[in-house]
């Protein structure tokens, strides 16, 4: 008698196998989750998206004009497609893990064979498909009431995927920290609001003054919101391949920290 | 093979309290085996580094050979546990959880559904299989985790008191259960305040007290080493005082009611024949207490003397 991994680990192409069930179970249980409360997890990103299109796009946007040559409800709406994926990745990692570490089901996985990497590999592509979600709902939104250019598919795609993936391991490591439930909540309203809304979602950094564009070069949702919109409109405030090489940085740093966290297991095993 | 084999486990929580103070202790393959202790003895911080929950401060541990250290992969696939307290997620349904869990121990989705309608077939789960399990009763809650422990067939299970909050009717269909399973050929640990249990289920046990083993030896020996046994007879008829009974020890609780301590080189045939004797009809006699439970609670006062 001997166990699945137990006999796989005798064999590398099995052992990646079981990995790999392990790995599609975190996703299919992600996956369940945010099916299971879609009022939570799905809805509310479309009913803002409604709220910004109406109120920014329509009664504002008229009177603002034009910026950088497109209409401003055009302008901004890879902005606000790229700040309900951040938030949404953010949150679904955040919630989820933190969840299981205060109903102690976070066990399930500690005990099992599956390595570290996995479980966050696992969890952060549940926070990339919920990002994935949500971003298509709210482009649905939008695209219904606007007609939004495409002009470099490949990018729209990669710089979802990078922004999605650094802020679903922005929210594992915040889950890994916090102690109590508030603690999951201070980053998205202290940190991640200000820095999205600071980020050229609603607005180009040109026409800002030179201290205040120098200043918002330091904020690194301004890489993510500019080589989305670049994707979409074909302009960018920041060069895209220096958006690119800082979220591929990002994401490295942030895998590491969390693989080597989960490992310590600070603040889960004792 | 051992199933587990611990050398010098120590753990030294963050707060100071050492926990464990090396434990040296080996669990054979195919035994049902009892690890009992008084409550903070250190059973669960064993348990918690042997499943990885708890990490050691110092030793070495080993299931089925293969090292926590070196191997954690191999070895953590070897092990089933069912903690003490309810650690699954309440929000999804039994079904749910026990095919999730296989997932996490490589088992393709297919096999798991086929293994989840067995175990929880077998645990009377079966009819519960899509409600929420919050909704679950107590006793279902816990064969519940004992299925979602069992999905992935493994070589050692750890229950830590698996039976604790059960009542008296699921508690022996549970023990009927854990039988044919360690029939089949898994390792069990089991650890319980009910001694009962433990006498009834176990070949094997290790006292465990203060973080350190202070019995281990097989359930039969460790019972005959029990001297004394104290026996309550209930009588037909009522006496004032109790009876004479040279060489034993005898105690009227009320004037039904009698206590006799009998020494192992005594009878109980020579007592009756004595009783009848004088008159006394004896019409039902029970053990006063549980015997592991007189051994167990001598030899943790006598370590807490020491």
């Amino acid at each position: 008698m001997s166990t699945v991994v137990e006999r796989a680990t005798r064999r590398p192409l099995a052992l990646g196998r079981a990995r790999w069930i392990g790995f599609e179970t975190i996703l299919i249980r992600e996956f369940q989750r945010i099916v299971r409360i879609w009022p939570q997890t799905i809805l509310p990103s479309a009913v803002t998206a409604t709220l910004y299109l109406v109120i920014f796009g329509s009664v504002i946007g008229r009177r603002i004009g034009t910026m950088e040559g497109f209409a401003y409800m055009v302008y901004i709406a890879p902005g606000l497609i790229m700040q309900a994926v951040i938030i949404n990745s953010y949150n679904n990692v955040v919630s989820s893990f933190y969840g299981a570490k205060f109903g102690r089901h976070i066990e399930e996985l500690l005990v099992s064979p599956l390595p570290s990497w996995i479980i966050v590999s696992g969890y952060v592509a549940g926070g990339v498909m919920r990002g994935a979600m949500v971003g298509l709902v709210v482009s649905g939104v939008w695209m219904f009431f606007t007609r939004l250019p495409v002009s470099h598919p490949t990018i729209i795609v990669a710089a979802a995927v990078l922004t999605s993936v650094t802020f679903s391991l922005g929210g594992f490591l915040n889950a890994m920290f916090a102690k109590s439930f508030d603690q999951i909540s201070i980053i998205p309203t202290f940190v991640l609001t200000p820095l999205i809304y600071f980020g050229g979602v609603f607005y180009s950094i040109n026409t800002l003054p030179a201290w205040a564009r120098h200043l918002s070069l330091v904020d690194p949702i301004l890489y993510m919101v500019n080589s989305f919109r670049f994707g979409f409109l074909g302009v960018s405030d920041v060069g895209v391949w220096d958006a690119f090489a800082i979220m591929i940085v990002a994401v490295t740093v942030l895998f590491l920290a969390a693989i080597l966290l989960l490992d310590r297991s600070s603040g889960i095993r004792e | 093979m051992n199933a587990l084999s611990v050398q010098g486990l120590t753990k030294t929580y963050g707060n100071g309290v050492q926990a464990l103070k090396g434990i040296d202790l080996a669990v054979e393959e195919g035994d049902f085996f009892a690890l009992l202790g008084p409550n903070g003895a250190g059973k669960t911080t064993l348990i918690g580094i042997v499943t990885s929950l708890v990490r050691k401060s110092g030793g070495q541990a080993t299931i089925f050979g293969y090292d926590l250290d070196r191997e954690l992969e191999a070895a953590k696939s070897c092990i089933g546990v069912v903690p003490q307290e309810i650690n699954f997620n309440q929000f999804e349904s039994p079904e749910t959880i026990v095919v999730n869990q296989a997932g996490f121990y490589g088992i393709a989705r297919p096999v798991a559904r086929a293994r989840a309608q067995l175990y929880l077939k077998q645990l009377q789960l079966w009819d519960k299989r899509k409600h929420a399990s919050r909704a679950l009763s107590g006793g279902m809650k816990r064969r519940l985790m004992i299925a979602r422990a069992l999905m992935h067939e493994p070589r050692l299970l750890i229950l830590d008191e698996p039976t604790a909050g059960v009542d008296i009717e699921v508690r022996r269909s549970m023990w009927e259960f854990l039988r044919e399973i360690n029939q089949r050929g898994t390792t069990i640990i089991l650890t319980t305040h009910y001694l009962e249990e433990a006498e009834t289920l176990c070949r094997n046990i290790a006292i465990i007290d203060h973080g350190r083993i202070i019995e281990r030896d097989r359930m039969s020996n460790l019972l005959r080493r029990l001297h004394t046994e104290t026996f309550v007879l209930t009588l037909r008829h009522p006496l004032q005082q109790a009876p004479g009974l040279p060489a034993y020890s005898a105690k009227l609780v009320d004037e039904h009611t009698l206590e006799v301590e009998i020494s192992t080189e005594q009878n109980v045939n020579d007592l009756f024949a004595r009783l009848s004797a004088l008159g006394i009809e004896v019409i039902s006699m029970r053990n006063k207490v549980n015997r592991l439970e007189e051994i167990f609670i001598r030899l943790v006062e006598k370590g807490a003397a020491a």
